[in-house]
């Protein structure tokens, strides 16, 4: 069995780090603007929590019918953290294992994980944008408040930016450091 | 012949006085002063300029150099607007000894100072009718107290501070008999007393308590304001009518080539007022504050106030003889140098600081007032500026050693240099300044750059709006050696005394909104599930809240004529500026905002049966217009059972409605 190269323990531990930073960042952040908000209102979320302007933003959303947003009715809150942790427990085993095998496995693994969340991500976002209360004082044929999950969108008279913030980036990173590191242990294993 | 002549020489003369124009006012603008006050849409002014409202009663707020009108704070008048004087929580703050008085005559403003600078945290307020002083919160813009004066009457050398804001100080005016004695009028001299009386202010609350009063020989006691640095321990009245006439004024309180400047060493008169000195003499006034957790005015009703008599003080008292019934008496930023100003003199004159002391150390006496030793004129003056104007009323100063004066008869601010006393500068003022006011112009520290000119006479500087028209201030750029003038703006009321100071020192600080977890208001519904009716009696308390877009409740029955019903509504928004309005139709009883965070009552008391709708009156949201409800009122006696609610499914009613 192949072995760990010494920098493939360092992007191991790299890895985990990062992930663990979810803790101390947030890892997304909504960004609303309209012309009543000159200061514009903003939405953080966290691996357990959502922070920001939320009250504000549930207040202005019964106009339209939307679901108030209450950290409680999410059970990504629960799973996420106990998801990453058991992933970041499972990179000690990958150390201590110490084959290239586990490496790979560690970072599928974290790919289905990745996918897993933006996939549950968007169908919040789905279910949050489209999903509303028909005796909603206004309603605008046709229209839908899905924020986008990435990038700018503009929606009757506001305008949202959704991009990660220091979490989300660390994430990324992490994702990029696993990809960087199999690339890296598979050409080693060609050259002894 | 003679006849065409005469025709040609009356051709001639109208000729010549169409050639010989006389000055008119648009000369006085320069190029360049319109890019001097332009403050660009969504930019803000440099400074916040307080402005006494005069026969309004209220304390207006403007921006410098703009002259945009910000706000106007409601002090000593009802403002049915939001309520101030109406609602339950603030009625009280309009509360005397002579009952309710919802109107005054705000003439003067002091922000608070330590070490002589401006430190942004109150703002006070005199009434001159019934004497009162007002504390004004610089976070909230709001009245947050009010303290009436006994033993007074015009309450007009007020509110002046001390340089750490130790005392605000309040001055009779119409000299009057201690405790209301009934006398005859034409028993002045023997009976009328004028009180200086000194109120304490707490250093960490700001609240106001009066400490002590000295009782002086009836006169009127004009304008004041406090000594700095070196004359830190002195405070200085200007006089007039120390002739002491009960009749005609005009004539008879003219009589004296000089009046005084009464000197008090209000450290002196501290420590006499520890050592026991004073006499606790009965006096009703009352005490106003605006619990800012209940969100309720606990008003006071103070019995007795320490009246100090000179007689029983030496060296607390000095009196300096001042020319011609003196008005403005102002400190220059080092404290050296007094100024008064004679209403009816043709010259200024300064008094040193140093000089009066060396005057009173040799007692260089030239008699006394009822006791008081009167220092002699040249003993204490350091000189007089000459023929700088008519009618001098007050003056302000820049940093730079330079003090400006406001001349009422010439129409004019002059600025002249303190040390040589020599005039540097003339500026008419459109028409008949009053007061003018330099930001921090009475303080150690002048900001300058500006100086407003608050006129008396408007006549033609705007657009005509029958007889009664808007006051006029003026803004001059005071940065060179000459005065330019910038700007003419309107003013509500008439400004007499104003403050500005740096917005930068408090706008920051400004409360956004309330927070409601902080609310401590008796009858607060802390959201909607929490609103209620309780009858007692025939007293109907209604616990109702406010929110984009609807009233909880928003029906209410089982209510009769002639019921007292409180409407407690609080804003549930936690959000800046989402104030909501509160009226119900025929309410004599005015109307709320409430800002949020903020739980405010109106009281109404229907005498008449029938629907009476109520809504929001501050456009709040899109669906403002739909933020309303109905009140049922019935006859009395009638068998209506109480009910309540915001879209609550009610059987009952539906049947009723089906019939």
């Amino acid at each position: 069995m192949k072995k760990l190269t010494a920098l493939g323990k360092v992007n191991i531990i790299l890895v985990m780090l990062f992930l663990a930073s979810l803790w101390v960042f947030p890892m997304w952040q909504i960004d609303l603007r309209a012309p009543q908000y000159p200061g514009g209102l903003s939405m953080k979320i966290w691996i357990n929590n959502i922070t920001g302007d939320v009250d504000i933003i549930n207040g202005l959303n019964h106009y339209i019918g939307m679901k108030t947003i209450h950290k409680q009715d999410f059970r990504e809150f629960v799973y996420l953290p106990v998801a990453i942790l058991s992933f970041i427990g499972l990179g000690v085993v990958v150390l201590l294992l110490n084959r290239k095998i586990a490496y790979y496995l560690w970072t599928i693994l974290f790919l289905i994980l990745g996918l897993l969340s933006f996939y549950d991500f968007y169908k919040w976002e789905y279910d949050y944008g489209h999903n509303l209360d028909p005796n909603a004082p206004i309603k605008v044929p046709g229209m839908a408040y899905q924020p986008p999950l990435l990038g700018y969108k503009k929606m009757l008279n506001f305008e949202a930016l959704s991009q990660p913030h220091i979490g989300g980036w660390c994430f990324i990173l992490a994702g990029v450091l696993l990809l960087a590191g199999c690339y890296y242990q598979s050409r080693k294993s060609i050259r002894p | 012949m003679k006849r065409l002549s005469f025709l040609l020489i009356s051709c001639a003369v109208l000729g010549s006085m169409q050639s010989c124009k006389m000055k008119n006012t648009e000369s006085a603008v320069s190029g360049d002063a319109a890019s001097k006050v332009y403050v660009a849409p969504g930019k803000y002014d440099e400074f916040y300029n307080f402005v006494s409202g005069g026969f309004n009663g209220q304390v207006t707020v403007y921006g410098l150099p703009s002259g945009r009108l910000l706000k106007m704070i409601p002090v000593f008048s009802l403002n049915p607007e939001n309520g101030y004087g109406y609602s339950e929580e603030t009625k009280d703050m309009l509360k005397t000894t002579a009952g309710y008085v919802p109107w005054d005559d705000q003439h003067h403003l002091e922000l608070s100072q330590t070490n002589g600078e401006h430190d942004g945290r109150w703002l006070f307020a005199n009434a001159n009718n019934t004497p009162r002083i007002a504390r004004i919160d610089l976070t909230t813009f709001k009245t947050m107290e009010i303290l009436e004066i006994p033993n007074s009457a015009g309450n007009h050398s007020s509110p002046f501070i001390t340089e750490n804001t130790e005392y605000v100080v309040a001055g009779t005016r119409f000299a009057v008999p201690m405790g209301n004695e009934d006398v005859p009028i034409n028993s002045f001299k023997q009976n009328f007393k004028s009180t200086a009386t000194f109120v304490s202010v707490d250093k960490n609350t700001g609240n106001m308590d009066i400490a002590f009063q000295i009782m002086l020989p009836g006169m009127n006691l004009d304008l004041s304001h406090a000594g700095k640095g070196p004359s830190h321990d002195w405070f200085f009245f200007s006089t007039y009518n120390t002739e002491q006439a009960n009749t005609l004024l005009e004539v008879n309180a003219s009589q004296k080539d000089k009046d005084f400047i009464v000197a008090v060493n209000w450290k002196k008169a501290e420590e006499y007022a520890h050592a026991g000195k004073g006499k606790k003499m009965p006096a009703g006034y009352i005490h106003n504050t605006f619990d800012e957790h209940t969100q309720n005015t606990i008003s006071t009703l103070q019995k007795d106030v320490l009246v100090l008599d000179p007689k029983d003080c030496p060296d607390m008292l000095y009196m300096i003889p001042c020319p011609k019934s003196p008005h403005g008496c102002d400190i220059d930023p080092t404290g050296e140098y007094i100024v008064g100003s004679g209403k009816l003199a043709a010259l200024i004159p300064v008094f040193s600081f140093t000089k009066l002391q060396t005057a009173i150390q040799n007692k260089k006496y030239e008699g006394d007032y009822y006791g008081i030793p009167v220092v002699k004129y040249e003993e204490a003056l350091y000189g007089e500026v000459k023929k700088p104007g008519l009618g001098p009323l007050h003056t302000e100063f820049d940093a730079e050693g330079n003090a400006y004066t406001s001349f009422f008869i010439s129409s004019e601010v002059v600025k002249w240099n303190i040390k040589d006393l020599k005039v540097i500068d003339r500026s008419p003022t459109f028409y008949s300044v009053g007061h003018l006011m330099v930001p921090g112009g009475d303080t150690k520290k002048p900001y300058g750059k500006y100086l407003v000119a608050y006129n008396k006479i408007t006549k033609d500087r705007f657009l005509p709006t029958g007889p009664e028209l808007a006051q006029s201030a003026q803004l001059y750029s005071i940065e060179g050696e000459k005065l330019k003038l910038l700007l003419d703006f309107p003013t509500f009321g008439e400004p007499h005394y104003a403050q500005a100071l740096p917005a930068a020192k408090i706008k920051d600080k400004s409360t956004k909104f309330y927070d409601i977890m902080q609310n401590k208001h008796p009858f607060i519904s802390l959201g909607e599930k929490n609103t209620k009716v309780i009858r007692q009696g025939n007293r109907v308390d209604i616990y109702m809240t406010a929110i984009r877009s609807h009233l909880t409740p928003d029906n209410i029955e089982g209510v009769f004529v002639g019921d007292e019903i409180y409407f407690h509504v609080t804003n549930l928004e936690q959000d800046w500026d989402v104030p909501h309005g509160f009226a119900i139709k025929n309410n004599p009883n005015a109307e709320l905002l409430i800002m949020p965070g903020e739980t405010s009552t109106l009281k109404f008391v229907p005498d008449k049966q029938g629907i009476y709708p109520f809504y929001c009156t501050d456009f709040c949201s899109a669906l403002h217009q739909e933020m309303q409800g109905y009140l049922r009122v019935s006859a009395k006696g009638s068998n209506v059972p109480l009910k309540f609610g915001t879209n609550a499914t009610d059987t009952a009613s539906t049947l009723t409605a089906q019939k």
